[in-house]
């Protein structure tokens, strides 16, 4: 069962949410319910799941919702509709008290511009979740010093948040909200407020950390390159609705809208591409049936320069080029082991794009893109350079 | 209907309303009234009393000490606190200074137990601050000399009434200033302290109280300031002290004395300001 399970779920801001609800049912846009009846659609009938120990990513631009959304999760926010079930149990219809528990057991949240109360030292910060389950002192400051182990501070215990840094600041939040060992970790723009390179470091160290732990994380970003490194799932968010899911991949390769499309256009695709996504089917002949003749001929039908030489079950012996082809047919040499070259350059299906270009440009020929050593597809120049143009990528169907 | 119109309406007797209903409480009320009268007046006499038992050279003494150490042990203070309070200790207005003191250290302890409590109310609750917050301009605005007649009415004459005054007249500021002080706490904070499921209580303990403390303390000060400035006022219904001798210095127009009791009523208030502010500033820098 998903971990969250998000259900129709809308948040009205105004008056008179009941009747601009009507409305958005029959399909008005934000703008002209907003004209209509001063409410403004903050989210509008999102569903969503998110697995255990997923990274779920959602993205969206400045008031696109994403930010309400999450804290219509975990119930900061009073939803107009809907419901959001953490391990089954519907938050919406909570009373206040288990509403607390749930928020003190199972869900903790990492903020924006970190949210630390400077009156509290690093340690009292990190301790604060668990001092108000009523975790008595020594246990709640061992706790806290574990998780502030995790994000490397360890020995800043005693500073006060001001004296830190962005970056160091952030990550007594993440500990803050680690100590208590939640379920799903909700993290709200966290790394939006850091520079760049910190950011990064950031992002690595969220990998690392969920890697070790499976944590389910919820993460809020307006930055797509962030979204698409660090999410497993993401969704897309526009005036308060969600437009698609899917792996970073799926966005990147296949937009559901316009909508979509614009938002990825100039997004580095170098990093997030992967061989499999750039790979097209090959031509092959078999080493066991083909002689140079048949090669030749499949290259000449196919204006290729070398083709891939593989078995029955198609796995990879090396390659031939034409030059070599022609000169055994002349010299009636049958076998092509004699002139197959053996040294091929290979890939795996994940092999990411931005390495792929630098094998491509030293390569005499295509790269041969191998799983298990069956040779699944080849990747030719041409595909790299139109695949970071953005322009017809397609996926191989395997 | 001739431009006076108005002469056809008699004159409605607010006067007369305000003096029954004043008339009204104190006899209800009396129950309530005659053992605060009591019990405050043995207070702040008790006080008064124990605090001239104290040698004047010792009492000075510890003044500066103190004084130095919340300044950050710095000397301006404490210079300032022995020179002044050897003057009016010289000027033989030593006991006159005693009773001052402890009816504006009551009168602010009195403002602080009940304006904090309203402030965090108000901070809470957005009708609260809709229905309070013009009864607290309606208090600051207030000629503070109406303030002694319903003093009187309800204590009769002396220090409790003075207190009660001052206490009117002193408390707006700490319940503004807590007010503000809760309010001003970041949404980022607060939606933090609910995210990790604090209850109301908790909220208010770790979270907006703290936050809020360096506010209230300035609210807090204010309110010191304000019950000094009653301690005149409240000298024309009987309070003892410096004011009294103001007084007497204005009906026998004798402007040396009026001096000298004005010169020591300045110095005392410039001491309580600089402690009360120094209790703020010391953690910060």
């Amino acid at each position: 069962m998903p971990i969250i399970q998000v259900e129709n779920l809308s948040k009205i801001f105004g008056k008179n949410p009941s009747q601009a609800q009507k409305l958005l049912d029959e399909g008005y846009s934000k703008e002209e319910i907003l004209q209509k009846t001063g409410n403004t659609v903050g989210v509008n009938r999102a569903s969503f799941d998110v697995e255990e120990g997923e990274i779920f990513v959602i993205m969206g631009l400045s008031g696109s919702g994403k930010s309400t959304l999450v804290r219509l999760i975990n119930r900061l926010i009073e939803p107009t509709e809907g419901s959001v079930k953490i391990n089954g149990e519907n938050l919406a219809k909570m009373n206040k008290q288990d509403l607390r528990e749930v928020r003190r057991q199972k869900l903790s949240m990492v903020f924006q511009r970190f949210a630390l109360f400077p009156h509290r030292t690093v340690l009292s910060n990190a301790e604060f979740g668990l001092e108000v389950q009523g975790m008595d002192k020594s246990k709640r400051s061992e706790k806290a010093k574990e998780a502030l182990e995790l994000v490397g501070l360890g020995s800043f215990i005693n500073q006060l948040p001001g004296q830190l840094s962005g970056g160091m600041q952030q990550r007594v939040g993440l500990a803050r909200a680690l100590a208590n060992d939640p379920e799903v970790l909700l993290m709200d723009e966290a790394f939006s407020a850091l520079d760049p390179l910190i950011r990064k470091e950031m992002q690595d160290e969220l990998l690392d950390l969920q890697e070790r732990m499976q944590k389910t994380i919820l993460f809020i970003t307006h930055d797509l390159d962030e979204a698409l490194r660090i999410g497993d799932r993401i969704a897309l968010m526009k005036d308060g609705s969600i437009v698609q899911i899917g792996s970073p991949e799926d966005i990147l390769v296949n937009p559901a809208n316009d909508y979509v499309e614009k938002f990825v256009e100039d997004v580095d695709r170098s990093k997030v591409l992967s061989a499999q996504n750039i790979m097209k089917r090959p031509e092959t002949v078999n080493i066991e049936k083909h002689g140079p003749r048949v090669a030749l001929e499949r290259m000449r039908e196919e204006g290729l320069s070398s083709i891939y030489v593989t078995d029955r079950s198609r796995n990879l012996k090396g390659y031939v080029t034409a030059d070599k082809a022609s000169e055994a047919k002349k010299n009636d040499i049958k076998d092509l082991t004699e002139i197959m070259e053996t040294d091929v350059p290979t890939a795996s299906l994940d092999t990411p794009m931005n390495e792929i270009f630098d094998m491509i440009h030293d390569s005499p020929v295509p790269i041969a893109v191998v799983e298990d050593g069956k040779l699944r597809g080849i990747i030719v120049r041409g595909a790299v350079i139109s695949a970071l143009a953005g322009s017809e990528v397609s996926i191989n169907e395997s | 209907m001739s431009l006076n119109f108005l002469e056809n309406f008699s004159k409605i007797p607010v006067e007369q309303w305000v003096g029954d209903l004043t008339d009204w409480i104190t006899d209800t009320f009396e129950f309530f009234f005659e053992p605060i009268k009591e019990h405050l007046g043995n207070f702040i006499d008790w006080m008064s009393e124990t605090l001239q038992l104290v040698n004047p050279v010792i009492f000075i003494l510890l003044i500066a000490l103190l004084a130095f150490f919340a300044t950050g042990k710095r000397f301006g203070l404490a210079i300032f606190a022995v020179i002044g309070l050897m003057f009016i200790e010289n000027q033989e207005l030593w006991a006159h200074l005693m009773d001052t003191f402890s009816l504006v250290i009551t009168a602010s302890l009195i403002s602080v137990i009940i304006g904090v409590p309203f402030g965090i109310w108000m901070a809470k609750s957005g009708i609260v601050q809709a229905i309070v917050t013009p009864i607290l301009d309606f208090m600051q605005t207030m000629p503070a000399f109406v303030y002694l007649i319903p003093a009187v009415a309800f204590f009769g004459i002396g220090m409790v009434p003075g207190v009660f005054a001052s206490v009117i007249f002193a408390v707006p500021p700490t319940v503004r200033f807590t007010n503000l002080g809760i309010r001003q706490v970041s949404t980022e904070l607060i939606e933090a302290s609910d995210a990790f499921g604090t209850t109301g209580v908790q909220k208010l303990f770790k979270v907006q109280l703290p936050m809020a403390k360096k506010t209230i303390m300035a609210g807090i000060n204010q309110t010191v300031m304000l019950a000094l400035s009653m301690v005149v006022i409240a000298s024309m219904i009987g309070a003892e002290g410096l004011g009294q001798k103001v007084i007497e210095a204005v009906q026998r127009n004798n402007v040396g004395l009026g001096f000298v009791a004005g010169i020591s009523i300045v110095i005392l208030a410039i001491i309580i300001d600089r402690f009360t502010q120094s209790l703020n500033t010391q953690k910060g820098d």
